[in-house]
């Protein structure tokens, strides 16, 4: 007999989700645990001796923050890398995506080709980070067709080395991350806009708002959640920044460390020396920064658009 | 003084139009040049490419193609299949255990729903990389370094991807379905199998897809796990080839190399980009 009223169904919703609690357990929530666990720990390989682990209480941390020889603390450094770079991309890829949703949303403008122009500039979001880096070093290395044409046409008697000069480095991985990051942007910011109530925009020209003013008073503010959401993705993704510095320099971070990221830093540690302790130190800072910032930004940027 | 403004307005349109149009040319130009410049270079011998900088088609596509194809020391075919093997075992897991998952805190009223759904909502902001030590102590400890099953198993929890079916379920599936189904005497997960899985067969082939070009373009865990030649994934040989002494190197097989890792997404982007690009939106922007 089976009873179609009063049955409860509650086991089955804990049946559902169970595979993924436990996948998440085993190989997330655990892990994150002993990461942190670790990081009190002297814990690493010494050639083919294994050091540790010895419990240190706060010692990883304040190696961490110690200054090296010649001065530098890599933890700041590293992490002032990732912000230089990430805002290096970052800002023109918000800018560029937020003018670009506005010209495709435009009903006066009427931009023809929109799905030409919006599948090539989302392409190169889903192309491998890694290849695309490796592709760019071989374009700008010494003999690549870069120089080639700079040599040819003399604009440069010496080839430059793209590699070995802070500047040009730091440009090159802003600018792979903005290539592969605006049109993604571009995509959401106009289905933000999309979502807005249209009667906002007619009610606008007929007060007889330019497009300045419309942009700035209607499209923004009510555009600000998801602007919010962008830009604590765009952050915490910032402070993953790894595979394009890392092929374009060769995990070194050239010119003496200066595109050296957090993550690179994190990666190092858990290369040979499989030095836990340090790298769960990394992974602590990294998280409450990650957790701090996407808090901080939340709170700060929704405010104006709650009143 | 009336057509006057209309012109004036006119002579306006026409100028921003244009100044949009060439901002839109520019930026499509810059996301495709250097593409272009791999392919190119991809078709030309290392002599052509020592010899400088032409920026047409050569002859040697085949060549290079045939070069790359059966390096010894870089055996892209192999990784290609690696890569080939957990990218489609991850879009599979994913999207399945994703949909089961949502359609569980959907469907059913039981005490820590809205726990369940709260945590995950938590957790998806947090960033991989941060438990990464554990994880990679784990995988020593049980023995899964050179093993697919760290890179594929973990997909099964995968937060962004529940959320979107979340989302999709809120949106697509009315509560009579599942009762009727029940009436019929279908059991629970048969209903998930038989009904839920078909409707929601448009967002599952979306996250498919995402699924399968993250997994594909995953770079930082493999590197750390596989260092078995035979098992190495087209990112980890990308990287390898980074390392190695690049001025030995054919660069025309180096660019072909490049072409390789990417081609597969390329292509399946050229024939999907229009439902991948929806995709892209319906997830992250709540409606």
């Amino acid at each position: 007999m089976r009873k179609h009223k009063g049955v409860s169904y509650a086991k089955w919703g804990y049946i559902f989700i169970l595979p993924f609690f436990v996948v998440y357990i085993l190989f997330t929530l655990v892990p994150q645990l002993t990461t942190f666990y670790n990081a009190f720990f002297e814990n690493y390989r010494s050639g083919l001796k294994q050091i540790g682990p010895n419990f240190v209480g706060l010692d990883n941390f304040v190696k961490l923050f110690t200054p090296d020889k010649s001065g530098n603390i890599g933890m700041l450094k590293y992490f002032g890398n990732t912000v230089i770079l990430w805002v290096l991309g970052a800002v023109p890829q918000i800018v560029i995506a937020l003018l670009l949703a506005v010209f495709f949303t435009s009903y006066r403008l009427n931009i023809k080709g929109q799905r030409f122009f919006k599948t090539v500039i989302y392409m190169p979001n889903l192309i491998m980070a890694s290849a695309f880096s490796m592709l760019f070093f071989t374009l700008f290395s010494p003999v690549g067709p870069v120089n080639q044409v700079l040599l040819s046409s003399g604009l440069t008697e010496k080839a430059i080395d793209f590699l070995g000069i802070r500047i040009s480095v730091r440009l090159l991985i802003s600018l792979m991350n903005f290539l592969m990051w605006f049109g993604n942007t571009t995509i959401l910011l106009m289905a933000g806009i999309q979502g807005i109530d249209q009667c906002m925009f007619e009610a606008a020209e007929i007060d007889g708002a330019s497009s300045l003013q419309t942009f700035f008073r209607v499209t923004l503010p009510l555009l600000a959640p998801i602007l919010v959401y962008t830009v604590i993705t765009a952050m915490i993704g910032g402070l993953q920044m790894f595979d394009v510095p890392q092929v374009l320099t060769n995990g070194k971070g050239t010119p003496d460390r200066t595109s050296f990221t957090m993550v690179m830093y994190l990666n190092n540690y858990l290369g040979t020396s499989k030095n836990y302790g340090m790298a769960g130190a990394i992974s602590v800072v990294l998280f409450i920064v990650s957790a701090s910032l996407s808090l901080v930004v939340y709170r700060m940027l929704s405010k104006p658009y709650k009143n | 003084m009336k057509n006057a403004e209309n012109t004036k307005g006119r002579i306006m349109l026409f100028a921003s139009r244009f100044v949009v149009y060439t901002i839109l040319i520019f930026l499509s130009v810059l996301c495709l040049f250097s593409f272009y410049m791999m392919i190119i270079n991809a078709s030309r011998s290392n002599a052509e490419l020592q010899g400088g900088f032409t920026p047409w088609f050569s002859t040697h596509l085949w060549d290079n193609l045939q070069n790359a194809w059966n390096d010894a020391s870089i055996n892209i075919p192999r990784g290609m299949l690696n890569s080939f093997l957990i990218a489609a075992a991850c879009a599979v897991l994913t999207t399945y255990f994703s949909a089961l998952t949502a359609y569980g805190v959907h469907v059913y009223d039981f005490k820590l729903k809205k726990f369940a759904f709260y945590f995950i909502m938590a957790v998806m902001m947090i960033p991989p990389q941060v438990s990464a030590v554990g994880f990679i102590q784990l995988c020593y400890q049980f023995k899964l370094t050179n093993n697919y099953i760290p890179l594929i198993v973990p997909s099964i929890a995968a937060p962004v991807v529940f959320f979107y079916m979340k989302q999709y379920l809120e949106s697509v599936l009315p509560m009579e379905i599942v009762e009727a189904a029940r009436i019929d005497g279908s059991n629970e997960f048969s209903t998930f199998n038989r009904i839920v899985l078909p409707i929601m067969k448009p967002a599952i082939a979306v996250q498919m897809i995402f699924a399968f070009v993250s997994s594909w373009n995953n770079y930082f865990i493999p590197a750390l796990l596989l260092d078995k030649a035979d098992l190495k994934t087209v990112p980890i040989m990308i990287a390898q080839l980074r390392s190695a002494d690049y001025s030995k190197f054919d660069m025309g097989k180096v660019y072909m190399f490049i072409f390789l890792a990417i081609l597969p997404v390329l292509v399946v982007y050229i024939i999907l980009s229009k439902s991948i690009i929806r995709g892209a939106t319906a997830g992250a922007v709540k409606g």
